[in-house]
């Protein structure tokens, strides 16, 4: 398919643009040469992207059971909501007296977000998940800084943890300790309390973890992170599991992220934008970044916390996502928020009871929000890997799970079905999954040669990874 | 699967040459290369850099995933194979030509195993 830039002619135009209400200003210093801009008329635009949107797959096309990544079904009202007048048309910069109902959506969405989580005080500048995660990580430097008590350069972090946990600990000037897992799936706790110590500046945990069960020990971990003075971080990839039901502030983290775009339904993948909202008790609250929403008497104000790390996002972060997810949280309401938790367990339990007649579990269930296969014995037996499958899932439209992840099971898919999706999509998605594990055995050469009737067969994923090319060159 | 019995083996699915008593060139096994797939990165120690047995000292990159390379000796890095830096696949093609560092001043030693030690363990896996 060509690209908007080797599309159209010079001389085609179109006029989607309003007139300007501003007065013209001519460019003093004009390019030395002319942008190489499409001249596209309205209809070859639309003929584009809409030949794009149908070359993507995303949760209005089909199931889309990506583990750890909450794939659900983003309601139209968080757009309503988002696109009112009063929220689309202001300027960052406005005087805070004519954007009081902006502030209050912050306001509110921090305490009723805390209220979820157990936290006292939340940003909303961080973009994204591992960006709210590199803030809670400077927001425990800064604590243990604030009291001289700087020998504290460790994050402990479990060996199932999600990858950018021990990148974004180094991006923050620590060192990582990896403790292993137990044969459970869960933290070994002895390995734990012999790796922690004076340099412990705190733990980063993901409560279910990434194999999808919930560590019942995690008042013992936090506790041993305590007592050994450090801070625990909790990673908030998987709430969605447990959202409602538990809080990770009564399990005893000081600080935590949302990514907002995957529990609180706000658009995910392909740019979102996303929002990774970090929350902390109050001992963490002067560190920070600024600006924070604070309620007076005379109506709401930005203020700098007292010992701020900072800025780490312009103005309020992605502000137009905090609408969405507040109208999420208020859509559900006090009953909806855990029964959707309950609803996303109750789904990943029925797959993967109905997925257990042919395919290896990596650990026995139940399961929390998602679970994980092994594929190491299909493997053996029929030469068809865990790629092998999720490639055959395209075929049939479904987006496959996450593949190779956690890396403490070797041929993994991970699957998280998410509660918004019916029993009877799920049965077609069991259906395709045990077909499949058939053909592997039928016709391993089918998968191999899959996905055959997608708009691209099999991408050469190493090639793209040696030789990446990464710069559009225009052909003269 | 090839285990060349001139070798010593980790359990971890490294390999050393010893040139002389302090000095050895080490790498990742046959068996290690299988398991990642096709590599496309490494991220190589060093010259001058101090390893210490079973502690990572490297990281080699799959379309899978990143992995540690476990050091199977402690000693220093005297050169790194920088060839391997354009050309991640020599590591499966030729796994043990492809040695990823020479280290000097060897003092100690991880758990070695010889070529059929190494065999038995794999299988048994």
């Amino acid at each position: 398919m060509k690209l908007i830039f080797e599309k159209g002619a010079p001389g085609q135009h179109l006029s989607l643009l309003p007139a300007c209400d501003v007065p013209e200003v001519e460019i003093v210093s004009p390019r030395a040469e002319a942008p190489e801009l499409p001249h596209l008329s309205e209809t070859e635009l639309t003929r584009h992207y809409t030949a794009l949107a149908k070359r993507v797959h995303g949760v209005n096309d089909g199931f889309y059971p990506l583990g750890s990544c909450t794939m659900k079904y983003n309601p139209k009202i968080n757009e309503d909501m988002a696109n009112l007048p009063g929220f689309t048309n202001i300027h960052p910069l406005q005087p805070e007296e004519t954007v009081q109902g902006c502030l209050e959506v912050l306001h509110t969405s921090a305490k009723l977000l805390g209220e979820i989580t157990g936290m006292d005080a939340m940003t909303f500048q961080p973009a994204a998940g591992a960006h709210g995660e590199f803030t809670g990580l400077l927001l425990i430097k800064a604590y243990h800084k604030n009291r001289g008590d700087e020998k504290r350069t460790k994050i402990i972090i479990p060996d199932s943890a999600h990858g950018t946990n021990p990148a974004s600990a180094v991006m923050a000037g620590f060192t990582v300790v990896n403790v292993p897992s137990g044969p459970d799936g869960c933290v070994d706790v002895e390995a734990l309390r012999s790796a922690v110590g004076p340099d412990t500046a705190g733990l980063m945990l993901t409560n279910p973890n990434t194999v999808g069960i919930f560590d019942r020990n995690i008042l013992e971990i936090t506790k041993i992170i305590h007592d050994a003075g450090g801070l625990c971080y909790y990673d908030g990839a998987n709430l969605n599991a447990v959202m409602g039901v538990v809080r990770p502030g009564d399990m005893g983290f000081d600080v935590i992220h949302l990514n907002l775009h995957k529990t609180f339904s706000t658009p995910h993948g392909g740019g979102g934008p996303g929002a990774g909202a970090v929350g902390c008790k109050a001992l963490l609250a002067p560190f920070l970044p600024g600006p924070v929403v604070e309620e007076t008497e005379n109506g709401c104000h930005l203020a700098v916390p007292e010992h701020s790390i900072g800025r780490v996002k312009n103005f309020c972060g992605n502000f137009g996502v905090v609408v969405r997810a507040l109208t999420y949280v208020l859509t559900l309401g006090q009953e909806g928020i855990p029964e959707a938790a309950k609803n996303a367990v109750l789904n990943a339990n029925y797959m993967m009871k109905r997925l257990s007649e042919k395919y290896t579990m990596a650990y026995a269930g139940p399961c929390m929000h998602e679970f994980v296969m092994d594929l190491q014995d299909l493997k053996a037996a029929t030469g068809c890997s865990a790629m092998d499958i999720a490639k055959g899932l395209l075929d049939h439209g479904i987006h496959p799970p996450t593949m190779y992840f956690p890396l403490i099971v070797h041929e993994a898919l991970m699957i998280e079905p998410t509660e918004t999706e019916s029993r009877e999509t799920m049965d077609e998605a069991c259906d395709v999954f045990l077909a499949l594990w058939d053909l592997a055995h039928e016709n391993p050469q089918a998968l191999h040669d899959a996905p055959t009737r997608t708009p691209v067969r099999r991408l050469d994923e190493v090639g793209a990874a040696r030789n990446p090319v990464l710069k559009y060159t225009p052909n003269d | 699967m090839t285990f060349p019995a001139e070798l010593k083996y980790s359990k971890d699915h490294e390999w050393v040459k010893m040139l002389d008593g302090a000095t050895a060139l080490v790498g990742i096994t046959d068996f290690a290369q299988s398991e990642l797939g096709d590599l496309v990165f490494i991220n190589l120690p060093q010259e001058g850099d101090e390893v210490t047995a079973d502690e990572a000292f490297c990281d080699v990159e799959s379309v899978k995933a990143v992995s540690d390379v476990v050091s199977p000796v402690t000693g220093v890095v005297e050169e790194a194979n920088t060839e391997l830096e354009d050309e991640p696949q020599k590591l499966n093609e030729d796994p043990y030509g492809a040695w990823i560092a020479k280290i000097k001043d060897i003092s100690a030693f991880g758990e070695l195993l010889s070529a059929e030690e190494y065999e038995a363990f794999i299988e048994k896996k």
